[in-house]
Order: C-alpha cells, then structure tokens, then sequence
C-alpha cells in the first residue's frame, strides 16, 4: 500500500494545489513542497527499513502491492519496489523538491496549474519506476508526457510550442512502437502457455523464436532510446531541454532521461537475454557515438541551457554502454551515473534559471566576470561543471570510472574512444566555467549574489555529489542485489563483480 | 409474430410511435419544450424497453430481423447518443432557430432507421433501414435554412448519398442475380473466404458495390470526399448525430455481416479493406493536418478512426469485435463530448468553428476547456482515456492475427494525428487574446448541456480507468454473434 500511496500523495497533492492557488499561490507552493517532501520522507523510511538488515534471498521486493485491474487481460496493477527503484526514487523526489523550490520566483502565471503539472509529471515518473505490470508501465509512461508537455508548452521559452510538439510526437511515436512490441510479447506469451498477461515476472521467462524476440527488443529499445537519447533519437532533446522552465529542465535531464536508461536496465535486458547480449557491441557503438557526439556539440554551443543539453547527451551514451557492457561493474557505474548526472545536470540547470533571472539571457558569451560580482554562485556553478565532467571526487567519476573499468574487460577500442569523450567534457567544462564566471567583467555586471532559498537548493546538490563521489558504497550497496537479478536473467554465468 | 416477438421489436415501436406522436404534438401546437420532452421520454421508454427483452435468446422475426442481445447493446448505444443529442441540441436551436421542433421528428427517424440497421440480417431490411436514415439526414444537414453553407452541405449530401444509393442497390441486384437470395448470413462465408470456394464474379462485383455504399456512410477513404464539407456545413448537433449515430448503425451492421469467429477477413475483399483501412487511417490524419477549422479536423479524423475500426474488423479473431464494439463507444462517447461543447459554445449567429476561436479558452472557461482536453486526448489515444483502451484493444486484436502492416500504418498514423490534437489544445492553453470568444463568453452556459457534457467527460475518464465490467458485457454479447 505504501507504493499507491506514493503516487496518490502527488495526485491529491498536485489537485490541491491547483485549487489553493486560486486564492493562495505562496501556500499552494507549500502544498507541493510538503506533497513530494512526503515522499521523500517515505522512501527514506523504506530505504532505512530494507537496508540495515540482512535481506532474505528469497524475497525480490522490498514492497510490493498488486490489485486486479482488467482481468479480461490478466492486467493488474502491480507495483513493485527494489533497491534500483528505490535509489530512482530518491532522486526523483529530491530533483522534485529542487524543481519547486527553483521555480519559486520564477513562475508568477498560473502558478496552480504549474505546481500541477508539475506534480503529476513526478506521480508518472514515480509510476514508471515502480511498475512491474507491463501494461502499467506503458500508462505511467505515457502519462508523464501530458504534464510535460504542459510544463513546456505553457511556461517555456520563445520556441516551446515547437519544442514541446517535438518532444511529445518523438515519445509518443516511440512509445507507440513499444505498444505494439509489449502487447506482442503478451500475446506470444499467452501461445506458448496459455494465460494472457502483462506481469513482468511472468514474462520474464517468455519463450520466442530468436528472430521475433530481436523484434520485439528492437521495439522496446526504440522507446528506450529515444528517453535516454541514443545518439539518431535526439534531436528533441536540445530544444525541448532550452525551451523548458527551470524546473522543466530540472525534471527533463534529472529524471525522464533516466525513465528511458531505467527501462533499459528494468526491461530490455532480462526479457530480452539473447538479444541484448547479441546486439551488444551495435548498441555499445550507439553509446560511444552519443558521447563524442554530445560532448564535441556541447563545445560548439554558445547557449548555456544547449550546451548544458548536449552533455546529457554525452553522459547518457555512458549508460547505454555501461548497460550492454553485459558485466555488473559497468551496470552499477551506470546507475552511478544515472543519479549522479540527474544531480550534477539538475544542478546546472537551477544554474542557467538562476543566470537567466538574474542577467535575462543564456549566451554564454553576455556573461564573463561573474566571480567579481557573485562569488558563492559562482563557486557553486564551479563545482557543478567540475562534476560534469568528471572530476574525481564528484559522483560522476565514479559512474564513468566505473562504466569504463567494465567496459574495458568486453571491449578495449571502445573504451579507448570513450575516453576521448571525457577529454571533450574538459574542454566544454572548462568553457562553461572560464566563460561565465572568470575573465574581465565586460558587461559591467552588479548582481546579488546566492539567496537563502538558493542556497537550499545548491547545497544539499553538492553534498550529494561529494557524497557519491567519496563513499559510493550505501548506494551501490542498495542497488547490488537487484542488479545482480538483472545481470543474472540477461547473463546467465558466474558474477565477477563482487571482487570489488 | 407472437408475444415475445412484439416485445422484443419494442424499442423500434417506441421510437417510431413517438416520432408520429411529435409530428401530431406539432401539427396541434408549435412548442420546443413539448417537443424536446416528448423525444426525450420516447427515447428513455425505448432504453427501457430494450431491458424487458433482455433475457431473450437471439429472436428471429420474419426474414428481416435478428433481436439478439448484440442488437441490443447497440441499440443502447444508439439511444444514449440521440438523447445526448437532443440535450445539447435544445438550446443551441432555441438560440439560432426558429421552427426547432421538427429538428426533433427527423432526428428520431434517423434513428429509427440505423436501429433497423443493425437488427437486419437480410440485405432488404438494411436498404429500408439506410434510406430512412438518409432521407431524414438531408433534411437534417440542410437544416438551418438561414445559412447557405448548410444548404449547400444538404445538397452535397443528398447528391452523393443517392449516387451511392443507386450503386448499392446495383450491388444488391447482381448479389440477387447470381445467388438467388438476400439473406446475411449467406454472404459472411463469401467475404471471408475462409471456405475456399471460388466466388462468381458478378457475385463479387455485387458484393465490392455493396460495401462501395457502407464505406460512403462510414467515410472511408476513398469514398470520404462528402464528409469535411458535410461536418463543416451541418449545424453541430447534427455533425454530432451523422458522426456517432449513422456510422454506429453502419458499424455494427457490417460488423454483423463480417464477424466470423476464429479468422480474420482474407481473400480479395481481406485486400480491399485492408487497402481502404491503411489508405483511412493515413489520408485522414494528413488531411487533417492542413484544416484550421475544428469541425473539419473532427471530420477528417473521424475518417481516421473509421480505419482503426476497420483494422480491428479485418483482423477479426476472438479479439475483433469486442475491440471494435469498444473503439466504437469509446469514439462515440469521445466525439459526442467534442461536438457537445462546441454546441455549447456556438453564438447565436456563428458557431465557434476556427482554432483560433479557442484561443485561451482555458483561462475564460475551465471547465469547456478541460472536458475538451479530455476529448481531444482520447481521439489522441493518451492513457487513461477511453480512447486509450480502445486502441489498445485494436492493437490487441490485430497483433493476436499478426496484422503487423496495418499495425505499423496504426502507429504512424495515430502519431500524425497526435499533432494537430496538441494544436488545439495549445490553442485552447495559449495566452488569452482578444480574439477568441467574444459573443458567448459573457453568456451564462446552458446548464442541462453542462451536466450532459460532464458527464461525457467524466464517462470517458471511467472507460479509461475501469472498462473490466463493460468489455466483460462486450465480450458476452459478441459471443452470440456470427
């Protein structure tokens, strides 16, 4: 019950403070902080719960709830918590409370429907990582676009209309594919044993003709990589990130690409194993591609908020390898690199909110000299970009690190390239903070510095990151074991990851 | 004819009875609320009637008529859409019309005529049942005498709906000619092929004309030319009428006819739908994309969703009707909500037509705008609509038979579609202008259309969310059929 009353936190919540903020707006700014600190607190709660003591084998959940739904499909709502959800999670509900919290000035319009969409976005996302009903995931999944939509539709900047028509037509062609492919997988699953159904445990062991299953993986991966993105699929994603609200941004690069990378790691790998392993140096290319791709456009770029999106597109080509990497280093390094990057780019996104408050544009070029006049956001917006790219000591070392450490044993050359990525990050890095924040102020700025509010928002985001990037361990601690069962369902052979 | 046999035929007795019965109430004294009444309770004590014959095995009644319990589902569904219709259509006539009354004595004949649609099994009753609908809706579409687009629209429509008459009854001669009989049930083993048996060619010629004039009613590309300038021309009321009603009827006669179990549609007529459902779901949704004007988009994606019925059809399998019977209601529901609130919003001279007309709508009028959010998402297919689950169950249905080319075409088609539903619901969220509604936004809304068109609303959320009691009905009723 804890699970449903995760997401129904957010609905109710979100509902609430669409009506409160006809005659309130600073309470139905509470209304949303105090909905998703509420689930933070719970996930916390369960977090704390499942991790001090030794877990049984037996059991794969930490939580679990499972209702009836349509029995003519055998769908039933069956949400399910493991330590990978879990880790999700959290970052969902702490890059939430940063979403709201940045865009406490920012937004004055509507603020009612904002807080709502904003909210029920997060209910979606929660939805999707907790859905263990293939059925329930496609409707979470999908749900999550409308909100979306809205939040850059209605609140983005010059070109959102256009940006958020692309977002939307790419997911919802995608998520069309992955219909077909998911309603396909039931039905081969009812041929072979004659039950319809949508639960994920059931279908994990699926028997198919190698030819459909590489179909049916192919359907699935389209939606996956067009979320995460792949390098063909993402061209939505510098549009839809720039034109986006803070807190759009925030929720687009912290959370809805991690949807993608976790529908990865949650869905392709264990229900397709033959597939995946087979296509695996295709798609291990895909990632490496999409690093030198993202990273060298990142240098190029002249918009913070473009340039700050193209190193999504970067770091997410180090999930898709460290994903079909196929051994468990690599898959913990890209869960590490999920979260970390959901921080560190979150991060950089309050950052660009910030700027555009304070100075009215993103060009990178109009700022310069910013240490003189605002020190402490500078030295933050320092930080984050060491973080970005790849700064030992920050949490997206170790996700890199690690991703790299495993894909060096699968494959070298790719691992050589990889690296050359990281080189890029450097110099987009460095750009980012030698532009912004050293040199002469040339345009003469005054501008205050780093408010409380502000300050509550950067700061625990650094302490995460230096958290992740020193002592990783409780992380990967409640990620292992679901892994493992991943690892184990696509790779059918003895761990070499405990060593460690 | 016996006892049961008259109770059976009951809800097509009320409905025909009380179609006299307004004529005479008219005859005697011109009065909307009378008129409005009389319909109104005429169609609640044919639903009701439809519950005594509940229990009843599938009856036959001469040569013309089969009363199962699939015909009464429809039926059903043919009654709500007309009461709907009316509820909305009172006021909208009150304000724009002068005579409104007899706009009540044709609607209830239309309906009468596609209830006689989909209770026939003999291809005469279903030339009865098609005429009588069509003869009252050239009236119907021709309505508001006022204006010249509905004139024109009437005309349009009468011309091509007797040409495709004419070519239908041609059909039907040469089917009579070479087999000798009329009866339905003769001519599903014929269009399945599942038999083997080599069809006559003018047995095949007769049958391709006859589903030249279903696909005329239905609006399928490429006999679809009439339907933009026909939805944009009729007052609203009757779009909303022509868009659910007569194609339901249509629907769930060629569903009757074509419903075999096991096996989908093959052969040269499997090709030939197959041809026409791909070439529906992807003109309707291109055409789509260039119109401005909202009547004329629902008229092009009604074409659309004429092709994801048609997948369902041609994929047929245990799965195929109960998805096309739930896409049919989902649409139903769906496209009533958006033809109802455009009725509500239309001013007494002009009907909000132009997207550009909801510009805003959003921040004048919540609660119009979010049932048309509601609306336009469930034409789109987004989760937790009852548009959703219907696609859903199509897809289903088409890849439990391996349909994978009309599948793909689905896809595609259906992201095309997508694009311009988010055009109106950015118009309906943009900035507030001062164009827009000027006239009705100062107008108080008529509160039974309100309730009704909340009511909609909330229905599609319920299909959307909890549709296991109705697809459990679904499934038991098109189990007696074929």
């Amino acid at each position: 019950m804890i699970l449903v009353s995760l997401i129904l936190i957010l609905l109710t919540s979100g509902i609430a403070s669409w009506i409160v903020a006809r005659r309130h707006e600073t309470s139905a700014r509470w209304i949303a902080v105090a909905g998703v600190g509420a689930d933070f607190l719970i996930t916390i709660g369960v977090w704390i719960a499942n991790t001090g003591r030794a877990q049984p084998v037996t059991r794969r959940w930490f939580e679990e709830c499972n209702f009836n739904w349509i029995s003519q499909f055998g769908i039933r709502f069956h949400l399910a918590l493991d330590g990978l959800s879990l880790a999700l999670l959290l970052l969902t509900y702490f890059l939430g409370i940063v979403a709201i919290l940045s865009s406490w000035t920012e937004i004055r319009q509507r603020v009612g429907f904002f807080h709502f969409n904003l909210l029920w976005v997060l209910a979606g996302i929660t939805g999707v990582f907790l859905a263990a009903d293939l059925f329930v995931f496609y409707l979470f999944w999908e749900l999550m676009l409308v909100p979306m939509y809205f939040l850059i539709g209605i609140w983005g900047h010059e070109r959102r209309i256009y940006a958020a028509t692309k977002f939307f037509l790419f997911t919802q062609l995608s998520g069309l594919l992955m219909l077909v492919a998911i309603i396909s997988l039931a039905v081969i699953h009812q041929r072979t044993t004659g039950i319809f159904t949508f639960d994920y445990e059931q279908l994990l062991n699926t028997t198919m003709s190698p030819r459909s299953a590489r179909l049916l993986m192919l359907g699935f991966f389209v939606a996956f990589a067009v979320k995460l993105p792949a390098f063909p699929f993402h061209t939505w994603l510098p549009d839809a990130h720039t034109e986006a609200p803070t807190a759009g941004s925030v929720i687009l690069a912290g959370l809805l690409l991690k949807t993608g990378a976790y529908g990865l790691v949650r869905f392709v790998l264990p229900l397709f194993p033959g597939p995946s392993r087979e296509l695996a140096p295709l798609m291990m290319t895909v990632g490496v591609i999409g690093i030198l791709y993202g990273a060298v456009l990142a240098v190029a770029q002249t918009d913070l908020k473009r340039l700050v999106a193209y190193t999504s597109v970067s770091h997410m080509g180090f999930v898709l390898l460290g994903i079909f990497a196929g051994n468990e280093i690599a898959l913990e390094g890209a869960v590490i690199q999920m979260i970390s990057h959901g921080i560190s780019t979150g991060a950089l996104f309050v950052l660009a909110g910030l700027l555009q408050e304070r100075i009215h544009t993103r060009e990178i070029s109009e700022m310069g000299g910013l240490w003189e006049t605002m020190p402490a956001l500078s030295g933050a917006g320092l930080v984050f970009a060491m973080a970005s790219l790849g700064l030992p000591g920050l949490g997206d070392f170790v996700g890199e690190f690690l991703v790299l450490l495993g894909t060096y044993r699968v494959n070298v050359s790719l691992t050589v390239v990889a690296t050359l990525g990281l080189l890029a990050a450097t110099l987009y890095g460095l750009r980012f903070a030698q532009g912004a924040f050293h040199g002469p102020n040339l345009h003469h700025w005054r501008l205050p510095d780093m408010r409380l509010r502000e300050w509550t928002i950067l700061g625990p985001m650094i302490l995460c990151l230096l958290w992740i990037g020193l002592y990783p361990q409780p992380v990967l601690n409640t990620l292992r074991r679901s892994l493992a069962t991943v690892q184990q369902a696509a790779l059918p052979q003895p761990l070499s990851g405990d060593k460690r | 004819m016996n006892v049961a046999d008259f109770v059976a035929l009951l809800p097509l007795i009320t409905i025909s009875v009380t179609a006299v019965v307004v004529m005479i109430a008219i005859a005697i004294r011109r009065n909307h609320k009378v008129a409005i009444a009389i319909s109104l309770i005429g169609v609640a004590a044919s639903l009701m009637s439809l519950s005594l014959a509940a229990s009843n095995a599938p009856l036959q009644i001469t040569d013309f008529f089969i009363l199962d319990s699939y015909s009464r589902l429809y039926m059903a569904i043919l009654l709500g859409a007309t009461g709907v219709v009316f509820l909305f259509a009172y006021d909208y006539l009150k304000r724009r019309q002068e005579r409104p009354e007899e706009f009540y004595l044709l609607v209830l004949l239309a309906t009468a005529g596609a209830m006689v649609l989909l209770v026939s099994r003999n291809f005469a009753s279903f030339f009865l049942g098609l005429e009588l609908l069509s003869v009252a809706l050239y009236s119907l579409i021709a309505y508001v005498r006022t204006q010249s687009t509905s004139i024109e629209a009437g005309i349009k429509y009468l011309v091509l709906a007797a040409s495709s008459s004419s070519v239908l009854l041609f059909g039907l001669a040469l089917i009579y000619a070479d087999s000798g009989s009329m009866e339905l049930s003769q001519f599903a083993t014929a269009m399945t092929g599942i038999s083997g048996s080599t069809n006559t060619i003018p047995l095949l010629i007769g049958l391709m004309l006859v589903l030249t004039g279903i696909g005329f009613k239905l609006a399928v590309v490429p006999f679809q030319l009439w339907t933009p300038d026909v939805y944009e021309g009729a007052p609203l009321p009757v779009t909303a009428f022509i868009a659910t009603v007569s194609k339901a009827g249509m629907f769930a006669f060629l569903l009757r006819w074509f419903h075999v179990h096991g096996v989908g549609i093959a052969g040269t007529p499997g090709l030939v739908l197959t041809l026409i459902a791909i070439a529906s779901m992807l003109t309707g949704n291109l055409l789509a994309l260039l119109q401005t004007n909202v009547k004329r988009i629902l008229a092009y994606s009604s074409i659309a969703h004429m092709g994801y019925f048609l997948v369902a059809l041609v994929a047929g399998g245990p799965l195929g009707a109960p998805a096309a019977t739930y896409y049919l209601i989902a649409y139903a529901t769906t496209v009533l909500g958006a033809f109802g609130l455009m009725t509500i919003l239309a001013g007494s001279r002009d009907e909000a037509t132009s997207i550009d007309d909801y510009r805003g709508l959003l921040w004048k009028r919540p609660l119009v705008a979010s049932a048309f959010t509601i609306t336009l998402l469930s034409l789109a297919g987004i989760p937790l609509t009852a548009g959703f689950l219907g696609k859903f169950y199509v897809v289903a249905a088409g890849a439990s038979q391996s349909r994978w080319i009309l599948l793909f075409t689905l896809v595609i088609s259906s992201t095309i579609g997508l694009f311009y539903y988010l055009r109106i619901i950015v118009a309906l969220y943009s900035q507030q202008t001062d164009s827009g509604l000027v006239e009705s936004s100062a107008r108080p809304l008529p509160l039974p259309a309100t309730l009704v068109l909340t009511a909609l609303a909330a229905l599609i959320l319920l299909l959307g969310v909890y549709p296991a009691p109705l697809w459990d009905a679904i499934i038991a009723v098109t189990r007696d059929l074929g």
